[in-house]
């Protein structure tokens, strides 16, 4: 029945309009999230700039690059993925893309005849994984919607063990990096073995530096928190690109439903119309059945029928002015 | 000419300014001052306090769980991944650590409990109240 049909779509456009309120609210708040965000990774970076100009300086003045994480480990046949996506849905390809990218890496490993192993950072890759039927070794959640520099601790510790005891040929990052709030891309970085910066052999070491303990110790001191470094600022990154990542998912979800909206109610109003149409139609057709069935051609129901026709005695009961005539 | 200071720990820049005489203890144990016009220096910081006398008198102190110096050119910048100035640290709760690590030694909880205290102790020296 039609006017069945316009209590439907009522119901669906208030839904709609529920949604929107809330995919609009997500939005705002992916918003501020990711400025900051970004401002987190802004005040991240002096740290990361510093320990690295610092570690120029130590191999400039010869530090031995002899440290466990510098080395390659070339009799272990494991490749390991630390892999970044968020604990929540609703941004898009997000998780999607690293997860890909990973899968990729994985596949590319496997192809050259090494077994990985997977370290997951965030829900979606463990539910990812675990629901492919693959071994994950270490699962971390509930720190890339705002992390802090412990969490990049506690990811660098599982894997650094592994790694300095040989039982690791390499670990590759799989994250998404953070370009604009317009643009992120997810990459596969190699991790472990550290790369250190090239330093031109011929500078020799800077003049007149003194070390305290020597070069190599400090060396052997820095690189750990050099790799808890890189590890914040790929958290980091991969945390503004997922607030980024929901911002855009959100937005497109408002519009989508601004759009059902409209097109829901100029539904909903044609069927209204229908219905006002057929209530109309049904009363002329119902009159004129009715007049035809009195005998007038053409005429009617209003004009060819009378009051003091239709009730003639109520009338001269009631309304005396009537029967004066 | 005054240092030019920073103290940055990985989330963010704790303290930036001149100061006139940088004092931090190097991981070998000995204090070790800079002045205007030091030679390069690279180190290994101790778990301890850093203390810069600053330009227009006063002093600023921190609490440094270990971490690096590295002076140049009259910049002195110093990495730590955990250190606290000493005007946010909560001195109740650095003593009451203090007391936990220095039972938990006692009970035999040796390389936790060693390194908990000495973070305790570098906080209440920071504080200016180490008895």
């Amino acid at each position: 029945m039609a006017g069945g049909q316009e209590r439907i779509l009522r119901r669906r456009i208030k839904s709609v309009e529920s949604t929107k309120k809330i995919t609009r609210a997500m939005e705002l708040i992916a918003a501020t999230r990711v400025v900051k965000a970004q401002e987190r990774a802004a005040s991240a970076r002096p740290y990361s700039d510093e320990i690295t100009a610092v570690i120029v300086d130590l191999i400039r003045a010869g530090a031995a690059k002899e440290h466990p994480l510098l080395r390659d480990n070339p009799e272990a046949r494991t490749a390991a993925f630390v892999v970044i996506t968020s604990d929540r849905g609703m941004c898009g390809g997000y998780n999607t893309n690293v997860i890909r990218a990973a899968e990729r890496s994985i596949a590319a490993a496997r192809a050259k005849g090494l077994d990985f192993s997977l370290i997951v950072v965030g829900k979606k890759a463990q539910k990812h994984f675990r629901f492919q039927g693959l071994a994950v070794d270490a699962a971390f959640e509930g720190m890339t919607d705002q992390p802090i520099y412990d969490n990049a601790r506690e990811i660098a510790a599982a894997v650094r063990s592994r790694y300095e005891t040989g039982e690791l040929a390499s670990v590759e990052l799989a994250y998404t990096r953070f370009f604009s709030a317009g643009t992120q891309q997810a990459v596969v970085r190699r991790f472990l073995p550290l790369e250190v910066p090239e330093v031109d052999p011929d500078a020799g070491p800077t003049a007149d530096l003194e070390y305290e303990p020597s070069p190599t110790g400090i060396l052997n001191e820095i690189l750990p928190r050099y790799l808890e470094s890189r590890l914040f600022s790929a958290l980091l990154d991969a945390s503004a690109s997922e607030h980024a990542s929901r911002q855009r998912a959100m937005k497109a979800a408002t519009e989508n439903a601004e759009d059902l909206k409209t097109s829901l109610s100029r539904i909903m109003n044609r069927a209204r119309q229908d219905a006002i149409t057929t209530e109309i139609m049904e009363i002329v057709g119902g009159a004129e059945a009715l007049g035809s069935s009195k005998g007038g051609k053409h005429d009617l129901l209003p004009s060819h029928l009378s009051a003091e026709h239709l009730f003639p005695d109520h009338l001269d009961r009631t309304d005396h002015s009537a029967s004066i005539h | 000419m005054p240092l030019a200071v920073e103290l940055v720990s990985p989330e963010r820049t704790l303290f930036s300014g001149d100061a006139t005489i940088v004092r931090a203890r190097t991981v070998g144990g000995g204090d070790i001052a800079f002045l205007p016009g030091h030679t390069p220096f690279v180190g290994a910081l101790a778990t301890w306090t850093v203390e810069f006398t600053l330009e227009g008198g006063g002093s600023e102190v921190a609490a440094i769980h270990g971490g690096f110096i590295e002076v140049s050119n009259d910049h002195v910048k110093i990495l730590s991944d955990l250190a606290e100035l000493a005007s946010t640290i909560d001195i109740e709760r650095a003593r009451r650590a203090e007391e936990k690590a220095r039972a938990a030694i006692q009970r035999g909880d040796d390389a936790e409990a060693e390194g908990a205290l000495a973070r305790a102790t570098a906080r209440i020296a920071a504080v200016g109240q180490l008895s």
